[in-house]
């Protein structure tokens, strides 16, 4: 078994020893209880609204709900990769964790690449599932079902995989804490960014569009994340199209062709990166 | 020839404006077994690192068993127990010893799991998580995790620090069996005692340099010549063994009566202290 499979196999193991993926998915079942009552309450009033000039009410009502659900879902998995992540060389260093396992015949590039295994697989996967779920439920109870499902689950899953490596190169530099607050801290600058983006778009203001375009690239999680929600609304036409495009937290935003090959270039730069810093440092 | 277990040469570590180590020449033959001595922060921990490809070296050259130290076929060499380590507390002692095998790429199973849990008296903890072993326990743990893999070369920092006089007594005992079996030990530690017990060879860093090396009895300096005659005993300060003849033919040639005569040696404590005393003024 290579080494890197071995170093995920077993931080997924302690994952479930400690209990972190059970609280977990009881955490996740309450989310998607509360979400459940939400979408019930909502549609149940939205429908009593007399729309003119041709919004649809449930499209309206369903698109904001579901760009909020994942928002959520995104900013449960960023956490999720972070506390996974966070202590994988400086803080474990620290701890006398590190030192035992990688005096082993395992590179360190293989250490980080079973490290990112296990996180970007258990962040990436949670992000994607609790979508779904909240896909499935928007559908069931209000009617409703978004465009490009499987596109949209892409964009947030790869998104999650984004925050992973970010989080494993700042774990090179930085001590659990300092990273946790560090890529927690990208992560919010990301979103505000976008937020700004948007209110760039409506103004119009060329520098807001261009501090939202740069931090896009610059952190493609968050130009990930509207473009999962451009593809929700993506087909909803006219004004109903107009509002829910604006969308609650960042509105839609197409980045392009390029973004899927720039993420996962940006992936594997990270990625190599952290393992090049990662070799250079004494333990 | 026989390749050295661990061969370094002209070690340098610098951090910054700190010397950590100023080129240290030390091997380690194959079953020797190796105290490493010096006061904390003479870089005794610097070079055991280096050794298992922890620590980059500013200079000099580190092989392990003929390969560069850090390299995948010299980790595959080495075991490790590191002066300040941790397990995670989730896992049980067998599942830790798995983890290792599988590392080590040692295909040693249950068996070898039960053996080295053996050799360390925690046979009958297994299946005890390590969060609930004490600190002493967790160190036997830490020897049976470093002897994963049959390796050639064990480095062990501090490795009886935090045990008590049985424990201590029990991996004395497993040192030895070690050399029996062709393994090379360097042993990182402040107990005198169990270095002179032990260890075959002894090396003393202080700030950063090889001071001294030799077998124990070597480094014991003769410090005086006792002769216990009928009415007293007489202490000759400076002599050595080669004046113990002269001496005893002296005093005869005296009159006087010889009951018996013993060359005075310095514990390694003493040799200990005056070296490291001596770079120190």
């Amino acid at each position: 078994m290579s080494g890197s499979l071995i170093v995920a196999g077993y931080t997924l193991r302690e994952a479930l020893r400690r209990r972190v993926l059970t609280v977990v998915v009881v955490l996740t079942a309450l989310f998607g209880a509360l979400y459940a009552f939400a979408c019930t309450e909502l549609f149940h009033h939205v429908s009593g609204f007399n729309f003119n000039r041709g919004i649809d009410e449930r499209t309206l009502g369903g698109s904001t709900i579901l760009g909020l659900s994942m928002f959520g879902a995104l900013f449960l998995g960023t956490v999720l990769a972070v506390f996974l992540t966070a202590s994988a060389v400086r803080g474990d260093g620290e701890r006398g964790l590190l030192a035992p396992v990688v005096v082993r015949p395992l590179s360190r590039g293989s250490y980080l690449g079973g490290r990112l295994l296990a996180a970007a697989s258990v962040a990436a996967a949670y992000v994607v599932i609790t979508y779904l779920l909240a896909v499935l439920c928007t559908g069931v109870i209000g009617h409703w079902w978004p465009s490009a499902i499987a596109g949209s689950a892409l964009r947030l899953g790869l998104a999650a995989v984004v925050v992973t490596a970010l989080t494993l190169l700042g774990s090179v530099f930085f001590t659990a804490t300092a990273n946790g607050i560090v890529v927690l801290m990208l992560y919010g600058f990301g979103i505000l960014a976008g937020l700004l983006g948007e209110i760039g778009d409506v103004l119009p203001s060329a520098t807001l569009q261009k501090i939202a375009n740069i931090a896009s690239w610059a952190l493609p999680f968050e130009a990930l994340y509207r473009d999962a929600l451009r593809l929700l609304v993506g087909g909803v036409p006219g004004i109903a199209g107009a509002i829910v495009r604006l969308g609650p937290l960042g509105g839609s935003h197409g980045a392009g062709p390029l973004l899927i090959p720039w993420t996962i270039g940006y992936i594997v730069v990270v990625v190599l990166v952290a393992c090049w810093a990662f070799a250079r440092r004494d333990l | 020839m026989t390749t050295l277990a661990l061969d370094c040469v002209a070690l340098q570590k610098r951090y910054g404006s700190t010397h950590a180590l100023r080129g240290v020449d030390i091997t380690v033959a194959p079953g020797e077994l190796v105290g490493l001595l010096g006061p904390n922060g003479a870089g005794k921990s610097t070079l055991t690192k280096i050794a298992c490809g922890l620590v980059r070296p500013s200079a000099g050259t580190a092989r392990v068993c003929g390969e560069p130290a850090g390299s995948p076929r010299a980790s595959a060499a080495l075991g490790y127990l590191a002066e300040l380590f941790r397990f995670p507390g989730w896992s049980t002692a067998d599942e830790l010893l798995a983890l290792h095998q599988r590392l080590s790429g040692s295909s040693g199973g249950a068996g070898e799991r039960a053996e080295l849990l053996g050799l360390v008296g925690l046979a009958d903890e297994a299946k005890r998580r390590v969060e609930t072993m004490s600190k002493g326990m967790q160190q036997r743990l830490g020897i049976a995790q470093a002897l994963v893999g049959e390796p050639r070369l064990l480095l062990l920092d501090e490795p009886t620090s935090a045990l008590d006089p049985a424990g201590r007594h029990t991996v004395r005992e497993l040192l030895e069996e070690l050399r029996r079996r062709g393994v090379a030990v360097l042993l990182n530690t402040h107990l005198l005692s169990e270095v002179e017990l032990v260890c075959d060879r002894v090396a003393i860093i202080d700030h950063g340099a090889l001071v001294a090396i030799g077998a124990p009895g070597e480094l014991m300096r003769t410090s005086g010549v006792e002769v216990e005659l009928g009415s007293e005993t007489l202490v000759f300060d400076d002599a050595t063994r080669d004046d113990v003849p002269r001496i005893v033919a002296e005093l005869v040639g005296a009159g006087e009566l010889v009951y018996g005569v013993r060359v005075l040696r310095s514990s390694l404590e003493d040799a200990y202290l005056s070296l490291v005393d001596e770079r120190a003024t």
